[in-house]
């Protein structure tokens, strides 16, 4: 008994060292957010905030950069999120409800879709949108990041839809709703959960992409959040870089999504990653 | 972006699929597909399209401007097979890619036994840990990284002169082509971990307690149990994984870009994201350019063949 005692206890040191260990770049980036450049830059580190202020965070977001930069995010983050749904919503529908010639080919090109990599497309993507005078336009990004978020989803949504029985619907046909009544008052209520989740998706992926935006917004004024936060890193390093607003820029652009991630996490992947959410 | 460390490798089930066979619906179902087909060969089919053909045609500088972009055949594939250059990257991105997933695979597998032994509330704790880390958009943890590592105010020189190492004090870990390796390989396992010890995790929790109890009755070490039981059964998960882990290792390009821009020489810490992107951006030479990214396509369907076709298996 006093041995498994003593095991018990090594675990348990084991697990939160790691947890330190892996939860404290976010501290820091908190920490330092909080504290004056003249803390940051004397020779001991400070770990606590004490004496922080909210002032990095407030001269960071009243930038007119950072506003420039969120509003083309929001745009270009919320086409995308409704673009990829509403479209990935009828193939989803087509592959799990029907069987029709050509669908196994479907289901196969959507899966090697999904894998393809950014960088072995991003020169032929920016010559695309430059020949159309799509460079710098929130429209164009956003379709590219539609295109690459919409195999994914599908094969997401698929599992939703695959999960509403089709028989609850014909129930009710039988009970005298048509089919387009029966679709929109059984299944869609039932697939709820599954646009939401489907949705996040959509939505981190283009909140937080970098490479692509990179490529394709190359002026200063079409920058969404990430391309400006590391403009800001670049910029801050010409002079003496103050790394207290750079934290501040970066908890700006990474508390939403964290919160927005544990919000939704445990939903997002039950199933995904079985209950580990709930330990 | 279709790689974010936020990508789920397999989607929630629910119930398995139920096929259904409607009479009226030969047409419904394609009508339905075809905003998928369009979006996807507007957006990904034809930029591919016009990479295979720019490959094998001379595209640099002044065909930018106009000049007509003749056709080579392979020369600028044997132009970067010949280049002992591109050997490098692609060897330092082998290299990169291996360590750092098999790395990865080792913490996370060992985190997520870990897990399964640990009481309720500590487990939860080290959960909401992974997740935070998980959660934090690349760009953001790139930068908090760098400032960690900074070379005149950074925690870690600190901390090292802290703990006696003085040549620690003022050393640049970004200018030496290893110790940049070994950081940016550092901070891809930092950010690639949780998704891992989660989903092997999951694949523990799917061991059934009742076959752990039998075999410990039989007399099994926690060692033989962990061999013979839980391996073969959690060997799928452990598979797919590893093998993401390897898809998305070979192609790194935002921590290596932002590594670079902090401080890193480009060329001697090039892999190939970077370097395609040196190529067209850079250079301006689309014809090379796109022989690389032909190859990193190539690369990436042989790697993911085998993932592709275990998720057909899932879609009844």
């Amino acid at each position: 008994m006093r041995r498994s005692r003593v095991k018990r206890v090594l675990l348990t040191t084991v697990a939160l060292v790691l947890a330190v260990v892996w939860a404290f770049p976010v501290y820091w980036m908190l920490n330092s957010a909080f504290l004056p450049n003249v803390v940051l830059q004397s020779t001991n580190p400070t770990f606590l905030p004490f004496g922080g202020s909210l002032d990095n965070l407030r001269t960071v977001a009243t930038d007119p950069s950072f506003g420039s930069a969120l509003s083309i995010s929001l745009v270009v983050t919320l086409t995308t999120v409704v673009a990829a749904i509403t479209i990935a919503f009828f193939g989803a529908l087509a592959i799990s409800r029907f069987r029709f010639r050509g669908r196994g080919s479907f289901v196969l090109a959507l899966l090697l879709i999904q894998m393809l990599p950014a960088e072995g497309l991003f020169i032929a993507q920016y010559k695309m949108m430059s020949s159309l005078g799509l460079l710098n336009q929130a429209i164009g990004l956003a379709v590219l990041y539609t295109a690459a978020v919409v195999p994914f989803t599908i094969w997401m949504l698929r599992g939703f839809v695959a999960g509403v029985p089709a028989d609850l619907e014909e129930a009710a046909m039988v009970d005298g709703l048509s089919r387009t009544k029966a679709f929109l008052k059984i299944t869609f209520p039932l697939l709820a959960p599954g646009l939401v989740a489907s949705a996040v998706y959509a939505f981190l992926q283009a909140w937080n992409e970098f490479t692509v935006a990179l490529v394709v917004m190359t002026e200063q004024q079409s920058r969404t959040l990430p391309l400006w936060l590391r403009g800001f890193v670049q910029a801050s390093q010409s002079r003496e870089t103050d790394w207290g607003q750079v934290m501040a820029a970066s908890t700006l652009v990474a508390v939403p999504v964290i919160i927005f991630f544990l919000i939704v996490q445990g939903r997002m992947s039950s199933g995904l990653v079985g209950g580990a959410v709930k330990g | 972006m279709t790689t974010g460390t936020t990508t789920a490798p397999t989607p929630p089930i629910t119930s398995p699929p139920q096929p259904q066979n409607r009479k009226r619906s030969n047409r419904l179902p394609l009508v339905l597909i075809v905003p998928t087909l369009v979006l996807l060969v507007a957006a990904l089919g034809y930029p591919i399209g016009w990479q295979v053909l720019t490959s094998f045609r001379k595209y640099g500088l002044l065909q930018q401007f106009g000049a007509p972009a003749p056709f080579v055949g392979l020369d600028n594939y044997i132009a970067l097979v010949t280049d002992p250059y591109m050997w490098t990257v692609v060897v330092r991105s082998v290299v990169f890619c291996l360590v750092t997933a098999l790395v990865t695979v080792a913490i996370g597998g060992a985190m997520a036994v870990l897990m399964n032994a640990l009481t309720a509330w500590v487990r939860v704790v080290l959960q909401v840990a992974l997740l935070v880390a998980w959660a934090m958009p690349v760009v953001a943890a790139m930068t908090v990284w760098i400032w960690i590592i900074d070379w005149r105010r950074g925690l870690l020189n600190w901390a090292l002169v802290k703990l006696g190492f003085d040549q620690a004090q003022g050393h640049n870990w970004l200018a030496q082509p290893l110790s940049f390796f070994v950081v940016a390989s550092v901070i891809i396992i930092w950010m690639s971990v949780p998704f891992v010890a989660l989903s092997i995790y999951a694949g523990l929790t799917q061991v059934s307690t009742e076959v752990l109890e039998a075999a410990s009755l039989d007399g099994a070490t926690g060692l033989q149990k962990l061999r013979h039981i839980i391996l073969p059964l959690i060997a799928p998960v452990l598979s797919i994984v590893m093998l993401l882990q390897l898809i998305w290792d070979l192609r790194v390009f935002t921590q290596i870009k932002l590594l670079q821009d902090a401080g890193g020489v480009a060329n001697e810490t090039n892999l190939l994201g970077t370097y395609v992107y040196q190529l067209g951006t850079g250079r301006g030479d689309f014809g090379t350019a796109s022989a690389v990214s032909i190859l990193i396509l190539a690369l990436t369907i042989v790697l993911s063949a085998y993932y592709v076709r275990s998720l057909m298996k899932e879609d009844v």
